[in-house]
């Protein structure tokens, strides 16, 4: 009984079931309020996607990035600007969102990596903070105000993703994508070299690990993936704005990733699902929802060590 | 009775909702119903702005015993917190989770460019009672899309034709570094025509405007014209006067409003704004309406109030031009292009793309004899004034 | 003409420093001294200009509303000590992140509730209101002059109070090896609640000092606190004079870049370019200044830490 339930929340059952959740949501949500449901759920499985990307760095190379919302700007602004002048299809926009967010990653990982700790969230924050700004200083591209998307991105030419069921089974594609990806990598060699970087840089470094090169590396795919987010953001929101880059917007991936529990991967899924449902939820009993969301984190970083996942494992453990 | 936030407690987390497949039935009984989704800036420091427009729409609804048009009205209000792709995600809630026919909203431009494409397709009507950006304005008007408020450009164009006529020569421009502000900033430059000795773009939210302030004393122009909505024109105003300024004019727009007056107080007194109507205007339903207004929520409404009210008679009009059947989209479009109901503001015109045609006038900042503060309309500097972008659009239908 | 412009702006730039230095100061501490990031430091500013507006208008007089608000800021800070904060040291940075953003929400909508959304003034004290002449053409109001100079006298104690008594010896050897500390018999816990009370105080003077000249309203804290962050790691974490130098760099890069970059722009480029440059890059003057920083430096200017 005590082993099933530890395989229940363990490396392979559990993922398993979200995605089944997500992949069955549609039919269910058709007998609801269809696309409201559907758009809903395909946000939190882009910011799943982004806080799956962020987990990489944060909970495995214990790198945190307080500018990670940068690559959600950078892949969005990719999609906005090529299709504001007329290149419109995925064949092109998402490699370009990818390189975007691949070499911004690479200039200031190279440059943020040579500082360590705070120094480093920090760093990382300012790098963001000029993204945003550059962002804000896009007249041709709405500046500020952000700008509407004439449409989705087109597939080889057709307006296929333009419904939003196709949408939907799309994004759940890359996110299942982006988490086998994630999760091949920290189970190997690679994987595990980030992980000992983590617990014991001086020994991985005398055992002849140039860290710098495999931190980066990790940087760079966490950057990528999140570029990726930002690309599906933009198209599916039908819009793009130097408000996906805030500092509050790093933040709250930050908080997605702690809030599920660090270092699982699900565990940065089912944090982005809390996040966004509860605040979904929430404010439509007040207004002053954010009087019962704030001491609900205070509560569960006082009383569930390892965030929801820890609670949820803690809770499968006692019940057998 | 108005609903105001009760109207969420019958819906349950999305996924359990799905279960219940209450759905169905409650899309069934929509058309009998009047639904109208109310999305304003509510949190962060532009919060008292959408409470001025929620809290103005809301007290049209009472007054009219709770049904426009003779259909009962429920009015869901929602936060869209001032982030566009949060905007996006609540106003599909309201089209489709609750069915609502009408949007009302929003306050600021960069959640308007978010929010149309999502209202308008769907075809459910879109009612901006504040923000009225130029896109929208003209090759991209929509004919589910209507302004009860301006064009945004229209508030300045009024300062800059005001200090044309004054013969002020010298004027020095401050506005925050963002769409808006340079918006802002073109409106007034398209009718004054003397120097402009400088223009200053602070970044948004900056609070301190000691640096600006410095550079306007040496420059020593005629007039300074700011446009600083919100919390930077509380800073700025009461900074201008302790910085010894207050002897050069002072002209803006969104700065000195019923909004910031609470808090800028005597500082703004003798201040100019250029608006399309003040509380002390004189007709009948304006005195009645600011009188309900203060008694009701205990402060002095501005235009985001009069602009919501105002929106709220509009879908009034339109649903009774339509006898009441609200699922007669084109009954109630031909309503609201007709625009017949009695405005705050007096003279009110619907325009070709669906912007207001108005009056504009000069209004300067007072005290008033009870000890609060408001704007008080001084010369009327525009008559049926049809925004500039209004020739680019070529209505579909 | 445009050298009484760059003294006055050198003045505005020393009077940001000196109130970033005032926020600065408290969370360098607690950051160095017990190794915990609060994000909620910047609502302590919050709260000390709500409380400085409250007192205010109930006496009608600012400095009694500020002698009840400092101690009602410290009561406040404590509070929180006691209720949150407390359970938080031994934990990892980014359950101390996720903790105290929460509290910032729930504090920014507080405020909302109690106050209302609409931002409250307060008026600068009767005898220190106006400009005064520094010298011909160089007018200065005086309020911003007793802003610089209270942040230089706080300055200039909290430097004494660290360097030559013996809780500030405490403090600084927390500084650079708290398990030290308390293995040799310091009561840490007593320590820790000192210096987050002293820090929360200091926070809530600077948010009622600037409370007559900047508006008061939610959230005013939030954008404050980056600036905070990037000040104390300009300066090392852990060390106040390093705080101080850094804080007032940051002021005067921030208001000097703001208001003389796109003229110096314009000497290498032309007009229009250099005013729509200007205007993207004096934002990001001080990330980069702290960018650059980091680069030479990767643990800041003074490191408390060796």
């Amino acid at each position: 009984m005590m082993v099933k339930r530890e395989t229940i929340f363990g490396r392979e059952a559990f993922p398993l079931v979200i995605f089944a959740v997500f992949a069955l949501m549609p039919i269910a949500a058709s007998f609801g309020a269809e696309n409201y449901l559907l758009s809903m759920v395909t946000r939190v499985m882009i910011f799943a996607i982004a806080a799956i990307s962020l987990d990489l760095i944060l909970g495995y190379g214990a790198l945190v990035s307080f500018g990670h919302a940068a690559f959600l700007g950078i892949g969005a602004y990719a999609v906005g600007m090529l299709s504001a002048h007329g290149v419109k299809d995925a064949a092109i926009q998402l490699p370009a969102a990818l390189l975007a967010s691949a070499t911004f990653a690479a200039i200031t990982g190279a440059l943020s990596l040579r500082t360590k700790g705070v120094y480093f969230i920090m760093i990382t924050l300012a790098f963001g903070q000029m993204a945003f700004f550059l962002a804000v200083s896009l007249a041709s591209y709405g500046g500020d105000d952000g700008m509407t998307l004439s449409g989705r991105t087109q597939l080889f030419g057709t307006d296929w993703i333009k419904r939003d069921r196709h949408f939907y089974y799309v994004v759940l594609a890359f996110l299942i994508g982006t988490y086998a990806l994630c999760r091949s990598l920290v189970v190997s060699r690679f994987g595990r070299v980030i992980r000992g970087a983590r617990e014991n840089p001086q020994r991985m470094a005398a055992i002849g690990y140039s860290l710098f090169r495999f931190q980066l590396a990790i940087y760079v795919i966490a950057g990528t993936l999140c570029g990726l987010a930002g690309f599906l953001l933009a198209n599916q929101s039908e819009f793009i704005s130097p408000a996906y880059m805030t500092w509050q917007r790093s933040g709250e991936l930050i908080v997605m990733v702690v809030l599920g529990g660090l270092g699982s991967l699900h565990g940065a899924v089912i944090g982005a699902a809390a996040f966004l449902l509860l605040e979904e939820w929430l404010s439509g009993f007040t207004e002053h929802w954010k009087l019962i969301f704030g001491p609900f984190l205070v509560v569960v970083v006082l009383f569930a060590r390892g965030g929801l996942m820890g609670a949820l494992k803690r809770l499968g453990g006692r019940g057998a | 009775m108005v609903a105001k936030f009760t109207a969420h407690s019958k819906w349950k987390l999305p996924l359990l909702a799905l279960a219940l497949s209450s759905g169905v039935s409650g899309a069934a009984l929509a058309q009998e119903k009047l639904k109208i989704g109310i999305m304003v800036t509510l949190s962060g420091p532009s919060a008292v702005l959408g409470g001025q427009a929620r809290d103005g729409f809301n007290l049209a609804v009472k007054t009219l015993g709770g049904k426009l048009g003779g259909v009962d009205a429920e009015v869901i209000v929602v936060d869209d917190e001032l982030k566009p792709d949060v905007a996006v995600g609540k106003v599909k809630g309201l089209l489709e989770r609750d069915g609502v026919q009408f949007v009302v909203g929003p306050i600021f431009s960069n959640v308007l460019q978010a929010i149309h494409k999502p209202v308008t397709e769907s075809n459910a009507f879109l009612i901006s009672p504040n923000a009225g950006t130029s896109n929208f304005a003209g090759a991209q008007c929509h004919p589910n899309f209507y302004v009860t408020s301006y064009q945004n450009d229209q508030n300045h164009e009024v300062l800059g034709k005001y200090a044309q006529d004054k013969g002020f020569k010298k004027l020095f421009l401050m506005a925050p570094n963002y769409q808006a502000g340079k918006d802002s900033l073109a409106g007034v430059k398209r009718h004054f025509k003397g120097e402009v000795v400088s223009e200053v773009y602070t970044p948004l939210g900056q609070l301190d405007f000691s640096a600006e302030l410095a550079q306007i004393a040496a420059a020593k122009p005629d007039a300074v014209f700011a446009f600083m909505p919100g919390g930077m024109g509380v800073n700025l105003v009461r900074q201008y006067r302790q910085a010894g300024l207050a002897n050069i004019p002072f002209l803006s727009a969104f700065t000195v409003d019923e909004s910031t007056l609470p808090a800028q107080k005597e500082a703004a007194v003798g201040f100019f704004g250029g608006a399309n109507w003040a509380p002390d205007m004189k007709n009948p339903q304006t005195e009645a309406f600011v009188k309900a207004y203060e008694a009701a929520y205990n402060s002095v409404p501005g235009t985001y109030a009069m602009q919501a009210y105002d929106a709220a008679l509009l879908i009034d009009a339109a649903v009774k031009s339509a006898g009441g059947k609200v699922s007669d989209k084109n009954a109630v479009r031909a309503g609201l292009k007709k625009a017949d109901f009695k405005s705050l503001r007096g003279n009110f015109k619907m325009g070709i793309n669906g912007y207001p045609i108005q009056d504009f006038y000069l209004v300067q900042a007072v005290a008033r004899p009870d000890g609060k503060f408001a704007t008080s309309l001084r010369d009327k500097v525009f008559s049926n004034y049809v925004d500039v972008y209004a020739k680019d659009c070529k209505p579909a239908n | 003409m445009s050298l009484t412009l760059l003294y006055v702006q050198t003045l505005n730039g020393l009077q940001l420093g000196v109130l970033l230095f005032l926020i600065a100061a408290g969370l360098t501490l607690v950051f160095g001294v017990m190794d915990f990031i609060n994000l909620a430091h910047g609502v302590q500013y919050m709260i000390g200009a709500y409380l400085a507006a409250m007192f205010t208008a109930m006496t009608g007089n600012f400095f009694l509303g500020l002698a009840l608000a400092l101690p009602s800021a410290l009561a406040f800070g404590l509070l929180l000590e006691f209720l949150v904060f407390r359970h938080l040291y031994d934990r990892d940075h980014l359950d101390q992140v996720l903790a105290t953003f929460g509290i910032i929400l729930a504090l920014n909508q507080g405020v909302k509730v109690i106050w209302g959304a609409a931002p409250l003034s307060v008026p600068i004290p009767d005898s220190l209101t106006g400009a005064i002449v520094l010298m011909p053409g160089l007018l200065y109001p005086v309020w911003r002059l007793v802003i610089i100079g209270s942040g230089l006298a706080v300055a200039v104690l909290l430097g004494l109070l660290v360097t030559k008594t013996r809780i500030g010896m405490l403090v600084r050897a927390g500084a650079t090896n708290a398990p030290m500390v308390s293995a040799l018999g310091v009561d840490i816990g007593k320590l820790f609640m000192i210096v987050f009370g002293f820090g929360a105080m200091l926070a809530g003077f600077a948010g009622a000092m600037v409370a007559p000249i900047l508006s008061v309203e939610p959230g005013m804290g939030d954008n404050l606190l980056i600036l905070t962050f990037v000040v104390i790691v300009i300066g090392g974490i852990g060390s106040v004079r390093g705080a101080f130098i850094a804080a007032i760099l940051v002021g005067l890069v921030d208001t000097l870049g703001r208001s003389f970059g796109p003229t110096l722009l314009k000497a290498v480029m032309d007009p229009a370019a250099a005013s729509q440059t200007g205007r993207a890059l004096a934002p990001m003057l001080i990330y980069i200044l702290m960018a650059a920083v980091l680069f030479f430096r990767p643990a800041g200017l003074f490191p408390a830490k060796k």
